[in-house]
């Protein structure tokens, strides 16, 4: 195919949250983003063009994941789009992509509405019906039957992974003793937890993300609440530790993959990660290195970058080698992918188990 | 029974750092008839520079009583913010003295988002976490109640804060001189007093005051961020305007208040049939009220305006 004018590149966007509430996500998906564009340039680029990926940030805001996106189209011209991890401002970008018919992946957001926009929208990872159930059925293995969940409001993700949790652990024997919700950006948990505690409930869901959810296991291990918190792929960032120091320990969390994990794969995405940033990847990492190399592997089969075509390629994607696991997209776009469930111990976190879909 | 108590105290303990902040708006309005719109973000900085003068102290005073390491830490950074007050006034508000009000106004914001993109660029996006100065533990003998000596700290720190700014406004000639030209600045000028040197007096009070709300804030809910200012900032002027902007007795209930409306209204939404997400819109409702209803707040004067 003859290259069109000016064509000598192409253009992909991202947006991501390098700044504000959520930024620890953002940052970790645009470097495992930003690690295989460069590995795809180094080895000659793909359909012998160079990609070019540009990079805006909505600073883990509402609204300005909208803009940035709508500038991404109209002012770089881009083939597709990657991004975000937030499912709120996934969902904000989706409508905009589907009616321009640019493909948009999505490389960790897990409510299920993101994908169901249309069929533009792809993502790379498993969706919260499921993440609900396995962190339901972990709680029941360990016969947490009382539970507490406390949900931030302003978080499609952290919604929809409550329904779901709450939905199967009714159904299956266990009691909903207390529903909390709260903001995203809140610092004062204790008037929810203090109801919460009077409820004494085995186990409290968290179902937010990282920064309110370490501030929460802090402050009921300061009104003594014993039980254990479980949450979500919501915490795996490093300031969950940070924050929530010794009072997230003993907490559990269902993740996309393991650092502990010997696959391959995985330990060859460790030793490049650790080579080019000199730090341990998270799974925002991960799912961000995987939704580049689901896009590149797609252009590569399409041989185009037009905009249909690219979306029947990605559809077609089946049994992509990634690092979190083999890749074949389902009909409702999603990834049907394994969980795994880890415990936080000495700041670390630490493989417990997989589940299966 | 118990529960209610409970929520109390976390009130109390949020409110004790509302008032402290809304304290430096207060003072500040009193003497410039003017709102530093700045003053959440100087908060923000009390809590950083809080966190940094703690990492490096802690080596070489880590054998210090922890409570004697808060208190070297604590009076670090309200020196820090004091002199980052006089130095905002000085570089930013004093060359627009003579300007209209609203010119001063606009600048504070532009004064407050510079501080937080600052603050940005310096500490990062994600929020750090802020080191425990003092071990939290249970105080013992509440029976079924849970207060931490961090809260018993933050309490008695306010008191004797607050004490000390009664005796400095009400006995020293520096307070005295403080009213003088809250009262009349023409007159206050004409008898002598050096009215820069109070001006950064009173910026230098109010930031000292709002490190000291940031390093209790901090102490008490551990995450600091660049934009931490933001809402109590916003809060703690509803509080001042609550209890009547220039009056510092109100400054101190209003905030007060609002920290245990905020509380009791997340902790019995099921109750009163308020969802949780709304503790933010509490606060600007109280404010909504106040300016329909007693619009000089609490303890204000009734002022007219001069036609």
């Amino acid at each position: 195919m003859a290259p069109s004018e000016a064509a000598t590149e192409i253009v992909v966007g991202e947006f991501a949250s390098l700044s504000g509430a959520t930024a620890s996500f953002g940052q970790s998906s645009h470097k495992g983003t930003a690690m295989a564009v460069d590995e795809i340039n180094a080895t000659g680029g793909v359909l012998g063009k160079k990609m070019r990926l540009v990079t805006e940030d909505d600073q883990s805001k509402p609204g300005e994941a909208a803009t940035v996106v709508r500038k991404l189209i109209s002012r770089e011209h881009i083939v597709a789009l990657l991004g975000e991890v937030a499912s709120s401002r996934s969902l904000e970008a989706a409508p905009i992509c589907q009616q321009a018919g640019i493909p948009m992946i999505s490389p960790a957001s897990t409510n299920p509405k993101v994908t169901e926009v249309g069929d533009f929208i792809f993502r790379v990872c498993f969706i919260d019906p499921f993440q609900g159930t396995v962190l339901s059925k972990f709680a029941l293995s360990k016969n947490w039957k009382r539970v507490a969940i406390l949900t931030d409001v302003k978080q499609d993700y952290s919604v929809g992974l409550s329904q779901f949790f709450k939905a199967h652990i009714s159904a299956n024997g266990g009691t909903v003793v207390s529903e909390q919700s709260y903001s995203s950006g809140d610092k004062d948990f204790k008037a929810q937890l203090t109801a919460i505690k009077g409820t004494t409930p085995d186990v409290i869901l968290a179902s937010g993300y990282y920064t309110e959810s370490g501030l929460i296991a802090l402050q009921s291990r300061e009104l003594q609440i014993a039980a254990p918190l479980i949450g979500g792929d919501g915490w795996d960032s490093p300031s969950l530790v940070e924050v929530g120091g010794k009072a997230v320990e003993g907490s559990f969390f269902s993740n996309h993959f393991s650092v502990e994990d010997p696959a391959p794969e995985i330990q060859a995405f460790l030793k490049k990660f650790n080579d080019k940033y000199h730090e341990q990847p998270d799974a925002m990492a991960a799912l961000g290195y995987d939704s580049a190399m689901i896009l590149v592997d797609a252009i590569k089969r399409a041989g185009t970058t037009e905009g249909p075509k690219l979306r029947d390629s990605l559809a077609a994607t089946k049994d992509f080698v990634a690092v979190t696991g083999k890749i074949t997209l389902n009909a409702q776009r999603n990834a049907d992918k394994s969980a795994v469930m880890l415990e936080v111990r000495n700041g670390q976190f630490k493989y417990v188990e997989t589940v299966a879909p | 029974m118990n529960e209610f108590l409970q929520q109390l105290i976390n009130g109390l303990s949020l409110g004790a750092v509302y008032a402290l902040i809304a304290l430096g708006y207060t003072m500040v309005y009193g003497v410039l008839r003017f709102i530093n719109f700045a003053h959440g973000d100087v908060f923000m900085v009390g809590a950083f520079s809080g966190m940094y003068l703690s990492r490096w102290l802690k080596p070489l005073l880590g054998h210090w009583p922890e409570w004697l390491f808060a208190v070297v830490v604590l009076a670090g950074s309200m020196t820090f913010c004091a002199a980052l007050g006089i130095l905002i006034e000085r570089l930013a508000y004093k060359p627009l003295r003579e300007r209209p009000r609203l010119t001063v106004l606009i600048t504070a914001i532009g004064v407050s988002l510079l501080l937080e993109y600052s603050g940005q660029l310096l500490f990062g996006a994600a929020p750090r976490g802020f080191p425990s100065l003092i071990e939290s533990r249970s105080l013992p003998g509440l029976g079924e109640l849970h207060a931490t000596n961090i809260q018993a700290f933050v309490l008695t720190a306010t008191a004797l804060l607050l004490g000390g700014l009664h005796l400095i406004v009400m006995r020293t000639r520096m307070g005295l001189a403080m009213r003088a030209l809250s009262l009349n600045p023409t007159a206050a000028m004409l008898m002598g007093v050096n009215t820069n040197v109070v001006i950064s007096f009173t910026f230098g009070l109010g930031s000292a005051l709002a490190a000291a709300g940031a390093i209790f804030y901090a102490s008490l809910y551990q995450a600091i961020e660049p934009f931490m200012g933001v809402l109590p900032g916003m809060k703690a002027f509803v509080a001042a305007v609550l209890g009547g902007v220039g009056s510092l007795p109100g400054a101190m209930v209003g905030g007060l208040i609002l920290g245990v409306v905020e509380t009791l209204v997340v902790g019995y939404s099921k109750v009163l049939g308020i969802p949780p997400g709304y503790r933010d819109a509490v606060a600007f409702v109280i404010l909504i009220l106040i300016l329909l209803f007693k619009p000089s707040g609490l303890f204000g004067k009734q002022q007219r305006e001069k036609v």
